[in-house]
């Protein structure tokens, strides 16, 4: 007999996310249902606007990417009005780029997704002095895991649960079969998380350098950037390679490292070794390093056969609502997109609770609609996007970059290539793509001061003609994977604005074909130790990190209100 | 008996000062401003209970800066998501004074919050049902993200129940001690209430009929979100609130008045265009969109990120995102608001004169917070007497 999970919230996220199972008799995952329960509609607010306020609304798409979508907005306007920013801006751009993916993936790994492979009570049992030696191990030159360290952040953390109250730490699946490390190596990370709290805030300090704050940097305009003085002010300079040398060193020397040491002992959990049942990926160049040279690259691989880079074509890319809360099933293009509305709400039924006995739920309707996300399609395929798919795509077109980091890795934990293919694998891609910041971000530093030299020109003046229309669209990769923006702007102002985000593409239901997108179909297959623990879950789906605020946004109401519901009664505002 | 005393002369005294000062409205006075915030006179007594509560701390408290790490109970906090992008927990984590790790280690006990926890789903949801019962009428609750409210409620639901975000936000309000909108979402309905709101987002405030504090900001600086927690650990009291219920020691002062470029526009030097050679020089950035002299914040004496820097700074000018319906009201945000009208709620002044008047009433709002607080103490007094 089966038996369903819910878990909802899932935390450590960015947005509100639900994923529900269906377990056998063996506690083996049948089927799998990943739904977003938040909608905000952006999309629909932006339009009538100044086409240069864009990219501050689609910025708050996402505060956790927080620069991802202003430069999304900002760039996809310039390219609808013909603007080339200076060498300058696109540079200094790219250091904000840096900036975000050592704050971003950092913050992921320790922060989010670390406690699902660190039990921070085993840390309380272990040997600092043990410990301190078994860093060297993983990394020559360990860094926050000297005895005496270690030492201090033991007491402090069994001080802290002396006094009876584990605060955000509380009744979580601590002792959980699938946890892995051992009580010293427990403690490396958990010293590692601590020390991360103090590392992203020079992070964020480097993106506030340049972007006057973060989150939310606030220094982008169309035409290029404003952060002139900062750019013309040696100091400005000097304080952010200071920081990033700092941060770099950290990826390099504990997160690095810790993933390492990960690999080492879980690859042989089996609830981390599968988790990639959609073996496509796409990936977009980003992060300009100098003229000619970007970190990433552009492409699509299909079926997990990296001897093969497809070339992507645009016109393939469709969305599709048969299980998603909107009335129009049909796949279609995101310029044709159509969003009214339709929600079904949850079904009443019993699900495995809290204490392993059956309780009184609210489900989705599996048959029918579950989720305010689409199911985004590339040729009728399923896509995933993000950290694995740049690595993937990045070994694929044989960017020597990404070749170098990949190669290291797989050397230093003696991996095969297909171990990338999983949990496991996504998991050390993130921190792959954050090495190639700490690694090759100052590439970009560089050319940016090379360039300083001989031109001094940050913006570029542009004329908005308010008889013409313009259209146009961002692509990029930014640290959660491909994201791109629309923008139709007539009499100028926006007429429509659409966003195919990252998250949408991982998170999205099965379509009308049942074929799963990559969340659902990660999850099918994996055993899980204790039902009412699904620590499993949460692991394989944390390693996507999601941001499902993201997700939503690709659909696209008009406000006008209508029965219940506020409905979009001309769609065919979305289809010029 | 005799600190009550001294407590009510003071009160009096300061209700006397106040009087004496110019009033908001003419034709309002403070119970009927409340009541049309939706705030009756039984939650409006609930508040002065709790506030007495605070109040009846020993007059010596000390600040508990350092002693605030002895502690055994440290206070409880729930911090909940709504409609929102994160910006603002991430805000939260950019703490150092205390940094984050302190703040939860030896301040506050952080009894939920969805993107820090360890917990999920039937755990989570235990986390904070346990929390509320365990901490009723102590807690301090923190909301980020606005709220789809009324026939739009579902547009968001959290936990195996479904329970939507306002019944959530609802539930955690009744029993708080002290209640704090983080955010421009949560405290005046944010971006996604902007035109034409199409989920009907709304503030925290219009959800509940408990008091709320608002910490506006997209997001605020991390020193605005844990100042408030600092005030409340140190003084055990809540702050004293301008006309929108903003902490005074954070929004107490326009941008405008501490802005480092404030000799550029004194003496009319003005980038025209983003990338011109005044830019270069740091000349005013009014002209091209600066929301500085309309906006209540400490951006310009604090900045963000440890005081790495702020947008004008930065050669941007300042967006407005403090203030109440700034996507609609600021916007563009790269043009002067020049003559145009403006809406506040003071009823729409012309925008350019406005700066200084808003200034002016907001100086009497502030005297309308500081009054309330005043009230309360002397209802309070009179609930004791009888």
């Amino acid at each position: 007999m089966t038996k369903r999970i819910v878990v909802d919230p899932i935390t450590r996220i960015e947005g509100h996310l639900r994923i529900e199972v269906v377990v056998d008799e063996n506690n083996v995952i049948q089927d799998a249902f990943s739904t977003s329960t938040l909608w905000r509609g952006l999309e629909t607010i932006l339009k009538g606007r100044d086409p240069r306020d864009a990219g501050f609304f689609t910025q708050r798409i996402c505060g956790v990417c927080t620069y991802s979508h202003y430069k999304a907005g900002i760039s996809a306007v310039e390219n609808a009005l013909g603007i080339k920013p200076p060498l300058n801006a696109e540079l200094i751009r790219s250091l904000m780029s840096v900036s975000l993916i050592l704050h971003d993936h950092t913050v992921h790994f320790y922060h989010l997704h670390g406690l699902d492979w660190c039990d921070i009570t085993s840390a309380l049992k272990a040997d600092p002095v043990a410990a301190s030696k078994l860093a060297f191990k993983y990394s020559p030159n360990p860094i926050a895991t000297g005895a005496d360290e270690l030492t201090a952040v033991q007491k402090r953390v069994a001080e802290f649960a002396a006094k009876g109250n584990l605060g955000p730490f509380a009744n979580a699946y601590w002792g959980h079969k699938t946890y892995r490390f051992s009580p010293e190596q427990n403690l490396i990370v958990l010293s590692h998380y601590l020390k991360a709290l103090e590392v992203q805030r020079v992070a964020a300090q480097m993106m506030a350098i340049w972007g006057a704050k973060q989150p939310h940097p606030q220094s982008l305009s169309v035409g290029g950037v404003t952060c002139v003085m900062d750019a013309l002010d040696p100091s400005r300079l000097g304080d952010w390679l200071t920081k990033y040398k700092y941060v770099a060193d950290f990826v390099n020397r504990a997160y690095y490292a810790d993933v390492v040491m990960a690999a080492e002992v879980f690859k042989s959990e089996p609830s981390v070794l599968g988790g990639c049942n959609v073996k496509n990926f796409y990936s977009y160049q980003e992060i300009p390093l100098n003229k000619t040279e970007w970190m990433y690259s552009t492409g699509i691989v299909m079926d997990g056969d990296i001897t093969k880079v497809h070339e992507i074509n645009e016109d393939l890319i469709t969305e599709e609502a048969t299980h998603a809360w909107y009335k129009e099933n049909k796949a279609l293009h995101p310029y044709d997109g159509q969003q009214d509305p339709n929600y079904t709400g949850f079904k009443d039924m019993e699900t495995v609770g809290p204490d392993g006995t059956m309780v009184k739920t609210k489900v989705i309707d599996e048959k029918g609609k579950y989720t305010w996300i689409k199911a985004p399609r590339y040729g009728g395929k399923p896509l995933e996007v993000g950290p694995l798919a740049t690595i993937v795509v990045g070994l694929a077109a044989k960017n020597p970059r990404i070749e170098k980091v990949a190669t290291q890795f797989l050397k230093d934990t003696g991996l095969p290539l297909a171990a990338l293919f999983t949990t496991l694998g996504r998991t050390a891609a993130r921190m792959l793509e954050c090495k190639l910041s700490a690694d090759y971000g100052f590439e970009a530093f560089n050319s940016l001061i090379a360039n300083l030299k001989v031109d001094q020109s940050t913006y570029t003046t542009y004329k908005i003609d308010k008889n013409k229309e313009y259209k146009g669209r961002y692509m990029g990769t930014v640290p959660r994977g491909v994201l791109s923006h629309w923008v139709r702007i007539k009499n100028g102002v926006i007429q429509n604005y659409q966003a195919v985000v990252p998250s949408t593409w991982n998170a999205g239901p099965r379509d009308a074909n049942g074929t799963k997108g990559p969340y659902e179909a990660s999850l099918v297959g994996m055993k899980l130790q204790d039902l009412s623990q699904p620590l499993e879950i949460i692991r394989v789906i944390h390693s996507f990190d999601p941001c499902i605020a993201c997700a939503v946004h690709v659909m696209d109401t008009k406000g006008n209100e209508l029965s219940q519901y506020r409905v979009d009664p001309i769609t065919v505002g979305c289809n010029l | 008996m005799e600190r009550t005393q001294e407590l009510f002369k003071k009160a009096s005294q300061r209700l006397q000062e106040l009087s004496s000062l110019p009033a908001i409205r003419e034709d309002k006075d403070i119970p009927q401003m409340l009541e049309e915030k939706g705030i009756e006179r039984r939650d409006f007594m609930k508040w002065a209970g709790a506030m007495t509560a605070m109040l009846s701390l020993p007059a010596t408290f000390t600040p508990l800066t350092a002693k605030a790490a002895e502690l055994a109970d440290r206070l409880p906090v729930i911090w909940l998501h709504m409609a929102e992008c994160t910006g603002c927990s991430e805000s939260l984590l950019r703490t150092d004074g205390p940094g984050i790790d302190s703040l939860i280690f030896d301040y506050i006990s952080l009894e939920y919050h969805e993107t820090v926890m360890a917990a999920a789903g039937w755990q989570a949801e235990h986390n904070l049902e346990h929390a509320i019962e365990k901490y009723k009428g102590r807690y301090v609750l923190m909301v980020e993200g606005g709220i789809p409210a009324g026939s739009s409620e579902f547009y968001l639901t959290v936990g195996p129940h479904g329970t939507t975000g306002a019944e959530h936000a609802r539930h955690a309000s009744a029993n708080a001690a002290a209640i704090f909108a983080i955010g421009s979402c949560s405290s005046f309905g944010g971006v996604q209430a902007a035109r034409p709101n199409p989920t009907n987002a709304q503030p925290l405030s219009k959800v509940t009929n408990k008091p709320v504090i608002n910490v506006p900001g997209c997001p605020p600086s991390e020193k605005n979100i844990v100042g408030n927690v600092l005030h409340f650990i140190l003084f055990g009291t809540l702050p004293s609130v301008d006309a929108f219920n903003r902490p005074m020691w954070a929004y107490g002062l326009r941008i405008h008045d501490l802005c480092e470029r404030r000799g550029r526009f004194d003496a009319g030097e003005f980038v025209q265009e983003f990338g011109d050679e005044g830019a270069k020089k740091g000349y005013c950035l009014y002209k091209v969109g600066c929301k500085g002299p309309y906006t209540f914040n400490n951006c310009s004496k604090l900045r963000f990120n440890q005081h790495t820097s702020w947008p004008v700074q930065a050669g941007h000018g300042c967006i407005g995102c403090s203030e109440p319906d700034f996507w609609d009201t600021m916007g563009p945000f790269e043009e002067p608001v020049a003559n145009r009208l403006y809406a506040t709620a003071f009823d729409g002044l012309g925008a350019d004169k406005t700066a200084d008047k808003i200034g002016i009433t907001l100086l009497a709002a502030t005297a309308v917070g500081v009054a309330a607080h005043a009230v309360l103490s002397m209802m309070v007094k009179d609930k004791e007497n009888n």
